[in-house]
């Protein structure tokens, strides 16, 4: 195998690791999410516990990508896919740490309270998956029309994030012993709004990778 | 015969851009029936360090080698063009290609220095100068080979022979030599390319010091070293210029596509 084969393949290596991380983020978000609704500390915890192993793998992949870069020292578009790889990764792991507060807010809620959940904390989360599956497949292809697709999806995420916590506000007023609720709720939704920035990241990436140059998609 | 006061005879081209000091126009080099540099407009800056790149045989340095008139020993070197230094025509046939190399001096691939010590390999070009007194000679072999970032290496040894230096060292004398001659422009065709990795270090940090003095031109194969040196780069195919530009530019974000797969070593 010749240099350039070599590279390619080591290179292709660490995208697949980088996407299936975005997929344990996403199933993170999922599990934290669920936890949430359902009162389940028992998840809220194994999502703490799989927070771990998302900062064991962002590590390897970092490992990884620095590696190849010291070894071949790339050039050009080739650099700057190894520049994006660490910075996509480190973004996936943000993202895994806001689903890790969301577990965090499950168990500060704790499993005694008959408190129903926003709705639009479900939505926000299932508008955040949407984004993380379009930014990875415009990582897979390198596809700067899919990556621009994600700030409009960020602005829904954000408008429906402002509608929450308008609502909690109100909440408040009214119901000034929920204080507690209406924090780990409006904490939540933040988490879901950071979650979502980082994805809009991701896309930023892609967009620096293909044109060369920085752009800003939220 | 040359002497040192002997300037380039200047006949007057059309002026060149001010911050410039060489300039190829539309410059053509064939070998017989082969092309080797086809239609090449370039300009150099003054005080800059320009790299050219390419496979081999892309005509890199046959263009390096016209600028001080090396291609003329080749019998069935043909020029067409013009390249301008200092707004005289260098392709004119009245050059004084001898007057022409000391200003613009030339850096071999392996280091080439004469069968003689340290000294004498820098003041017998200045003796061939018509600069004999021992105290001018002294001071001027010093003067090169401080520049050169020799002279701490070398001046308990000066009448060694050169041959006793290390590869490294001997570039840098050949280096030295060629600073003597007191150019504007220095080429270099590969210099550290036979060289380990310390002496290709000390070469690169040399070659940065002497752009506050000297403008260089630089034939590379080695894709980090026009990375790490260079202010411009220029990217050869085949004879013709693919891109020319900032070399920060031309190695993150380079404009051909060409030159994206040549710099990622997908060919050449």
């Amino acid at each position: 195998m010749g240099n350039r084969e070599q590279f390619q393949s080591e290179l292709n290596q660490i995208k697949e690791e980088i996407i299936k991380l975005s997929t344990a983020s996403e199933e993170a978000l999922m599990q934290s999410i669920d936890a949430l609704y359902n009162l389940d500390v028992v998840l809220a915890e194994q999502v703490l516990e799989h927070d771990k192993e998302i900062d064991r793998r962002e590590r390897v992949i970092n490992d990884k990508t620095i590696l190849l870069i010291a070894k071949q020292q790339p050039v050009a578009t080739d650099l700057r896919r190894l520049v994006i790889a660490l910075q996509i990764t480190n973004d996936i792991e943000r993202m895994a740490d806001n689903a890790k507060n969301i577990a965090k807010s499950t168990l500060h809620l704790g499993e005694d309270h008959h408190l129903s959940i926003h709705q639009g904390i479900k939505e926000m989360r299932d508008m955040a998956i949407d984004m993380n599956h379009t930014a990875m497949h415009a990582f897979q292809y390198e596809d700067i029309s899919i990556a621009g697709k994600l700030s409009e999806m960020d602005d829904k995420v954000d408008k429906l994030y402002e509608g929450i916590i308008h609502d909690l506000l109100s909440e408040t007023a009214t119901n000034p012993e929920k204080i507690q609720y209406v924090m780990q709720m409006a904490f939540s939704a933040r988490y879901i709004e950071r979650f979502a920035d980082h994805i809009t990241n991701i896309g930023e990436s892609i967009l620096y990778l293909v044109k060369g140059e920085s752009f800003k998609l939220n | 015969m040359i002497t040192a006061e002997k300037p380039l005879q200047r006949k007057q081209s059309d002026p060149q851009p001010a911050s410039s000091i060489i300039e190829t126009r539309h410059l053509i080099i064939s070998y017989g029936p082969t092309v080797a540099v086809d239609n090449v407009s370039l300009l150099f800056r003054k005080n800059s360090i320009t790299a050219l790149i390419g496979p081999s045989g892309c005509g890199k340095s046959t263009f390096l080698r016209s600028i001080n008139r090396m291609n003329d020993i080749i019998p069935s070197a043909r020029y067409e063009g013009d390249i301008i230094y200092e707004d005289v025509n260098l392709l004119d046939k009245n050059i004084d290609v001898t007057a022409l190399r000391k200003e613009i001096g030339m850096v071999f691939q392996k280091p080439n220095p004469f069968a003689k010590s340290i000294y004498n390999n820098i003041a017998h070009a200045l003796k061939f100068y018509n600069i004999k007194k021992k105290k001018k000679l002294d001071e001027l072999v010093e003067d090169s080979l401080r520049k050169a970032a020799l002279w701490d290496e070398v001046k308990d040894r000066l009448h060694d022979s050169a041959y006793s230096l290390s590869g490294g060292q001997q570039q840098r004398l050949c280096i030295a030599r060629t600073l003597a001659m007191k150019p504007n422009v220095i080429l270099l065709d590969e210099p550290s390319s036979a060289l380990d990795p310390i002496a290709n270090a000390k070469i690169e940090e040399l070659i940065i010091q002497l752009k506050k003095h000297y403008t260089i031109i630089i034939v590379t194969h080695n894709m980090q070293q026009a990375s790490r040196i260079s202010d411009e780069t220029a990217f050869f195919l085949n004879g013709h210029v693919i891109e020319h530009g900032e070399t920060n530019q031309l190695f993150m974000n380079p404009v051909q596509k060409e030159t994206e797969a040549y710099i990622s070593g997908k060919f050449g």
